[in-house]
């Protein structure tokens, strides 16, 4: 399963990840507690700044993420003009795009392994509850495994509706597509099992 | 215990399948993707507990930065962005579907599967969203709920097809129906 963590090598790659991720709830906090345009414009400048250090590639898959927030940017936009209230309007949406382009960098620049050891210590205090966060650990590892398995299988669902209707597969797939993935499950269980199990 | 985990885990990869499902529209341009469909039948499958514990799954690997969610998006942006609301709310959902199912046993499985998934899927579920959506936009709830009120009938066809795939999941695989076994 390939993560959205970006290819390009930045000097962020090397920071540790929990720095990372602490440093993402503060800074989110923060711009959520400022209303001021010239403090969101910078923030917002500063941001793409970012993005633009490490070359054209890792900005333009960064901006391409961020374009998946124009829906939401037009209607703000459009809803604050018509109401008279542009800087507002201007604020929030600057608010967010910062928000999610800095949140989208933390995932950008942070190999999934490094995440799995951030989880794996936030869960260490359950383990003093007598939690087995080793299940947790497994079931990562079984929806990582399995996720394109299933994607693969419901393509193969598609395709053979596609070949059997001129329409085009929708619900009807889903029933059993969820069979498929109870079979699925039903096999790794038992494979679990024989390998000595949880 | 593996059969546990191995549903879960199977049902959280297959929330992420369902993304890929193509989209369609309602009337008014209206999008309706198959994934809110997975946390409905998580719901009304797995039960209220594993239920909700295969959505949170989902979601943990969503934050992880896996492009799982419909349209390959992921990553942490997702979680401060104007739909944060409803990731936020999918295992509560998930949750009181499963409960719905499990407790009520006296209608037939389709109807209480409809039933859960309307008031899981979004009666308990739109507040979330309405309340992200308001924080996220500065919007009044007032005004988040008039910009959601559009994808409620999608939600609630999804409804309608969660408790018939329950039903003929219950035939199926009735072993695997863990909210009625």
């Amino acid at each position: 399963m390939i993560s959205l963590t970006s290819p390009v090598e930045t000097w962020a790659h090397r920071w540790p990840a929990g720095l990372k991720l602490g440093s993402l709830c503060i800074a989110t906090l923060f711009l959520f507690s400022q209303e001021a345009l010239w403090f969101h414009a910078s923030v917002f400048a500063a941001t793409l700044l970012l993005y633009c250090l490490p070359g054209a590639l890792f900005f333009t898959s960064g901006i391409r993420r961020l374009f998946a927030l124009w829906p939401f940017v037009v209607l703000v936009l459009i809803w604050h003009f018509l109401i008279d209230a542009r800087v507002e309007g201007l604020v929030v949406t600057l608010r967010l795009l910062s928000a999610v382009a800095i949140a989208n960098l933390v995932t950008m620049t942070t190999k999934l392994s490094q995440i799995i050891d951030v989880i794996r210590w936030i869960s260490s205090p359950l383990r003093r509850f007598g939690l087995d966060t080793r299940v947790l650990e497994i079931g990562i590892a079984l929806v990582i495994r399995f996720a394109p398995t299933l994607i693969d299988k419901g393509g193969q669902l598609a395709q053979s509706w596609s070949a059997r209707s001129h329409k085009k597969p929708r619900w009807k797939i889903v029933m059993p597509f969820a069979v498929l993935a109870i079979d699925d499950a039903e096999h790794v269980a038992n494979a679990i099992k024989a390998r000595g199990g949880l | 215990m593996e059969r546990k985990i191995a549903l879960i885990a199977l049902f959280a990869a297959f929330i992420a399948a369902l993304g890929l499902i193509p989209k369609f529209t309602l009337a008014f341009g209206i999008p309706i993707t198959a994934q809110s469909l997975g946390i409905m039948l998580c719901g009304t499958v797995l039960g209220a507990k594993r239920g909700a514990l295969a959505v949170l799954l989902f979601l943990l690997l969503v934050a992880m930065g896996l492009p799982l969610l419909a349209g390959g998006r992921g990553g942490l942006g997702l979680f401060v962005s104007p739909s944060a609301g409803f990731l936020i709310g999918w295992p509560v959902a998930a949750f009181v579907t499963g409960l719905i199912v499990e407790k009520w046993r006296a209608a037939p499985l389709s109807i209480v599967a409809g039933i859960g998934s309307v008031i899981g899927g979004i009666i308990v579920l739109y507040p979330f969203g309405i309340i992200g959506l308001s924080i996220v936009l500065e919007k009044s709830i007032v005004e988040s709920t008039l910009l959601m009120a559009a994808f409620i009938p999608g939600d609630a066809i999804k409804a309608v097809l969660a408790g018939a795939i329950t039903a003929a999941l219950a035939k199926a695989r009735p072993m695997s129906v863990l909210s009625r076994a």
